[in-house]
């Protein structure tokens, strides 16, 4: 008998089939994951988790008989007061007295229900989402930097050597300088040894002459001299990366509901997911205003309570010193976004447009504007709404062809579709690539 | 079991920890036992200790330690994983491989008294079954299975390199849909041999020697007539129909498969085949596992190699083995062929050792012969489930369950109950028992009938309708759809009533490109 620990086998050995089961049933998996990432709460977003599939989609038919219909037969075990000729009315669901006997090979029609893991989750919810025109490019400091393979060089380190160049160098040496070699030195030994019967005594002494003389030449000239040594080279190229900024603006003043505040939250949960697992290179910065506006850290931002008026040119100023302190418009691309119940003290819009107009949008890529509202079914019927202040400010900009865009979000299931709405791949050729 | 407490002097094991060197040690004790005093005949065991991914791993391949790759595999594996996180499921302890030598995988959360059991029931009891029993020596071949289970998953993967993930997939897919139907029943002809050819000959010649008489020449000779097939009969001979293998008949005949494609329906095939009698034995093979567990642990037990401890653990899971729901529990799904296999075997011990004198009646040639264990290794050798039932339910065993057997006819209003455990009764329910687990009986009956190959290549399948039972007809859609992929031209399937030929249902698909070039219909 043969006892074998298996436990320590490479484990996922079913990998490959799983992502070929991923692969066919992939329409309905995005769609559960779509359906699922409005469920679940955001903060378990990337968590990946459990999600359900139709069974039709991933069934594997057989030719079976039928469960109804015809003559069956039932032997069941437990008789307790029945005898030959009694009959029973038939149970609903026309399966006969068999309680529940299961389909042959134990797969009922029931959906299909699987986990995901997280990378696989996160992978399928953010797919088709891009950073919008990731356009300039930037030579960054070291940390980016490539060896690219640059010819060869006669100092180096051993593990560089180049075992070729440096043989064949050698080779070339040796064949110019005439180094003699071992065959001819074995040949002439052969031959005086031929010779040791003393026939030909002066040839051999020439001979032993000759073969002294090459033994000389042999030890002066060397197998492999330094000069033949060659080391790979390698030229250090610095990597040109696209780097990203995001700013996150949210007003946190008291018009701000806690439910508006919610939704904003996860709007920007869901963003900062996005970018971190999309883009290797991206900084986030968090500010948030009431009337005035600070630049805070990202626990801060989505947790600490803060109250007060509303002005949200303050944000945008602190966002264009943040900008011209740290992130230079020429060498980052700058997008922001910017999340508001649309409260504006109304002195403030006109500054805000200007500001905007003005200043932040020509440094930026892409500026995304992020109503968030009462829930709108709370809205009785008629009842028509204004556009607030902001929106309105807004829209005039739009109008004259800024980048940027809007939404309006009124419940937390409309955030991920607004969230891919904003950030959909425009068209595949754009110069939008992830690093 | 007898009731006096026995001291374990010498245990093989406290506790519920094991290492290697304990399973080496229960291995040899119940090596003991299980050949020198039971007399059971296995192949070399080889026990491979798993964890619990890898136990999920081989549900989802069968229980094949290693298998070509598809889709389905990892749906099952998934669907595995996530029952088994959701709680709703636990894991078996074991899988057995019909190998030589005989895998055993045991899973390493098991407890000492577990892997004891385990090894008991799967390496002994199980690996008896699969060495001796008629229908594996028929069907399988123990030693090569694992290297060609190696061969078909390298072809299929080299397959996938040259013609593409998808083009395999679909061919597979197709397979997969036909495996219950891609069995041969019965053995086939073999090839004569010259020497066994010149003995029937000879002997045919003795025979005819001996039963020579010259009247028999003057007896007007029959009609000729039907000794010339017609044109449609010479078809089917060369086509070899009607053929119930569909997936064989689709290797050799569909015109249109790349060789390659019939290689890989072949390879389907021969797996399907290879699983063919364990479908066919559950009660057996699991009575016979039970049986050999149950014998060896209290065996063991009785010499002291187990403590009092072990030995409850082990009743407790075993109880819970061979438990029966009773119908209307609602725990019942059927009868449990642990609990039917084991109560059937040791009722045949009962017989041997102590029969009743309604036991001489029913079982006379085993009654009172107190060789039980011979009776025993007889059986496992030459029945199938449905024989077995047929021959070995002894009315004790359906008082016992309290068997009844109800009919359903869907033309009535109500069910009718036929028998039950009366003396009436008892004949009944064993035909009807050994009916359910006879295979023929319960899948679907579906032969290949005809094809017209030089004319518009109308493959026609029939399905005969035992008791008006028809298809699954979404399922049969499909899997018709399937069919008409490989074989490239349309195929027509009729539901025919066994008893008067009428046609019930009739199904057709056309292909659909994608396996094999389909020709635009006229």
């Amino acid at each position: 008998m043969h006892i074998v620990d298996r436990r320590l086998n490479p484990s996922g050995k079913n990998l490959a089939n799983r992502q070929r089961f991923m692969r066919r049933a992939k329409q309905q998996i995005r769609k559960a994951v779509h359906e699922s990432a409005g469920s679940r709460s955001i903060k378990d977003a990337d968590e990946g988790g459990e999600v359900v599939l139709p069974a039709q989609g991933v069934h594997e038919p057989s030719f079976r008989r039928s469960s109804s219909g015809g003559i069956r037969d039932h032997l069941l075990p437990g008789n307790k007061e029945y005898i030959a000729g009694d009959t029973i009315a038939r149970p609903p669901g026309g399966g006969g007295g068999s309680g529940s006997e299961g389909s042959p090979d134990g797969e009922g029609e029931d959906d299909f229900r699987f986990a995901l893991s997280r990378e696989e989750f996160v992978d399928l919810f953010l797919e088709d989402l891009e950073l919008p025109d990731l356009a300039k490019r930037r030579v960054v400091n070291a940390e980016a930097v490539v060896f690219h393979r640059a010819g060869y060089s006669v100092s180096g380190s051993p593990a560089n050597l180049a075992l070729n160049r440096t043989v064949r160098n050698s080779l070339s040496r040796r064949i110019a300088l005439r180094r003699p070699k071992a065959e001819e030195l074995q040949a002439l030994k052969d031959e005086i040894e031929a010779l040791s019967d003393g026939s030909d005594e002066p040839r051999r002494i020439a001979l032993e002459e000759e073969l002294l003389r090459k033994q000389r030449r042999t030890g002066l000239i060397p197998y492999i001299d330094p000069l033949d040594v060659r080391y790979k080279r390698f030229e250090a190229m610095p990597k040109p990366v696209a780097q990203a900024v995001m700013f996150c603006l949210m007003d946190v003043s008291g018009s701000m509901t806690e439910h508006m505040k919610d939704l904003a939250k996860r709007f920007y949960v869901l963003l900062y997911i996005f970018l971190k697992r999309r883009y290797k290179n991206v900084d986030v910065v968090f500010i948030r205003h009431t009337h005035q506006a600070s630049e805070v850290d990202e626990d801060t931002f989505f947790n600490s309570p803060e109250t007060g008026g509303t002005v949200v040119s303050t944000a945008l100023e602190e966002m264009q010193r943040v900008i011209v302190e740290r992130y230079s418009p020429d060498n980052w691309n700058i997008y922001a976004a910017q999340a508001s119940d649309g409260d504006n003290t109304a002195s403030d819009n006109d500054k805000t447009a200007a500001l905007l107009t003005k200043v932040l949008l020509p440094a930026c890529q892409y500026y995304a504007y992020l109503e968030v509202g009462r829930d709108s079914e709370h809205f009785p019927p008629g009842f028509i709404r204004r556009d607030s202040d902001l929106w309105q400010t807004y829209s005039t900009i739009i109008r004259n062809g800024a980048p940027m865009a809007m939404r309006k979000v009124g419940h937390r299931r409309d955030i991920y579709p607004v969230f891919r709405e904003l950030f959909a791949k425009k068209n595949q050729g754009a110069e939008a690539h992830a690093e | 079991m007898s009731s006096t407490l026995i001291r374990a002097e010498r245990p093989l094991f406290e506790g519920a920890d094991w290492e290697f060197s304990t399973i080496q040690r229960c291995h040899d004790e119940i090596s003991k036992i299980a050949l020198g005093e039971m007399g059971l005949d296995i192949y070399t065991n080889q026990i491979e200790v798993i964890g619990t991914e890898q136990m999920l791993d081989a549900y989802s391949s069968i229980g094949m330690p290693l298998f070509y790759k598809h889709w389905s595999f990892g749906k099952h594996f998934a669907r595995n994983e996530a029952m088994y996180q959701a709680g709703m499921q636990g894991l078996a302890y074991e899988i057995v491989i019909n190998s030589n030598p005989c895998i055993s995988y045991i899973m390493e959360e098991n407890t000492a008294m577990m892997q004891t059991l385990v090894i008991a029931h799967a390496a002994f009891g199980h690996n008896h079954f699969f060495k001796n029993n008629y229908l594996f020596q028929q069907w399988t071949d123990a030693n090569g299975i694992l290297d060609y289970l190696e061969f078909a998953r390298d072809y299929i993967m080299s397959c996938e390199e040259r013609y593409g993930e998808v083009a395999v997939e679909r061919l597979l897919d197709a397979a997969h849909a036909l495996m219950s139907h891609a069995v041969h029943k019965y053995p086939r002809k073999r090839t004569a041999d010259l020497r066994s050819e010149e003995k029937r000959e000879r002997e045919r010649r003795e025979h005819d020697e001996k039963v020579f008489n010259d009247l028999w020449r003057t007896v007007p000779g029959k009609d000729n007539a039907k000794n010339n097939p017609t044109a449609e009969e010479q078809r089917k001979a060369i086509l070899q129909l009607p053929q119930e293998n569909i997936l064989y008949f689709m290797e050799k005949t569909a015109p249109r498969l790349a060789p390659w494609q019939r290689e890989v329906l072949r390879i389907v095939r021969i797996i399907a085949q290879y699983f063919y009698p364990q479908s066919q034995t559950k009660v057996m093979n699991e009575g016979c596992a039970t049986y050999t567990h149950y014998e060896i642990m209290n065996r063991l037990h009785a010499k002291g190699l187990l403590t009092d401890g072990a030995m409850v653990e082990f009743l407790s899971s075993h109880t819970n083995v061979v438990f029966q729901p009773e119908f209307d529990d609602r725990r019942y799904s059927g009868l449990n062929p642990y609990a039917l296999g084991f109560a059937m075997m040791q009722d045949i011990e009962r017989i041997c050792k102590t029969p009743t004198a309604e036991d001489k009646q029913w079982f006379p040639h085993i009654a009172g012969c107190n060789d039980h264990m011979n009776v025993l290794r007889d059986v496992w050798a030459n029945y199938r489930d449905e024989s077995f039932i047929l021959q070995y339910l002894s009315p004790k065993l359906v008082r016992q369950f309290g068997l009844f057997h109800v009919m359903d006819d869907s033309n009535e209003p109500n069910l009718r109950v036929e028998a039950i455990h009366d003396e009436r009764g008892y004949r009944k329910i064993k035909q009807a028992l050994a009916k359910q687990y006879d295979i023929s009986w319960t899948s679907a009956d579906i032969q290949v009938v005809d094809v017209n190959l030089a004319g518009d290549r109308k493959l026609i399948l029939h399905h005969r309708a035992l008791n008006r039972v028809l298809l699954e007809e979404k399922d049969a859609r499909q899997v018709l759809q399937h069919l008409a992929d490989l074989w490239g031209y349309d195929v027509l399937m009729k539901e025919v009533d066994p008893g008067t030929e009428a046609v019930l249902k009739e199904h057709a698909a056309s292909p659909r490109p994608g396996i094999v070039k389909v020709e635009p219909a006229a």
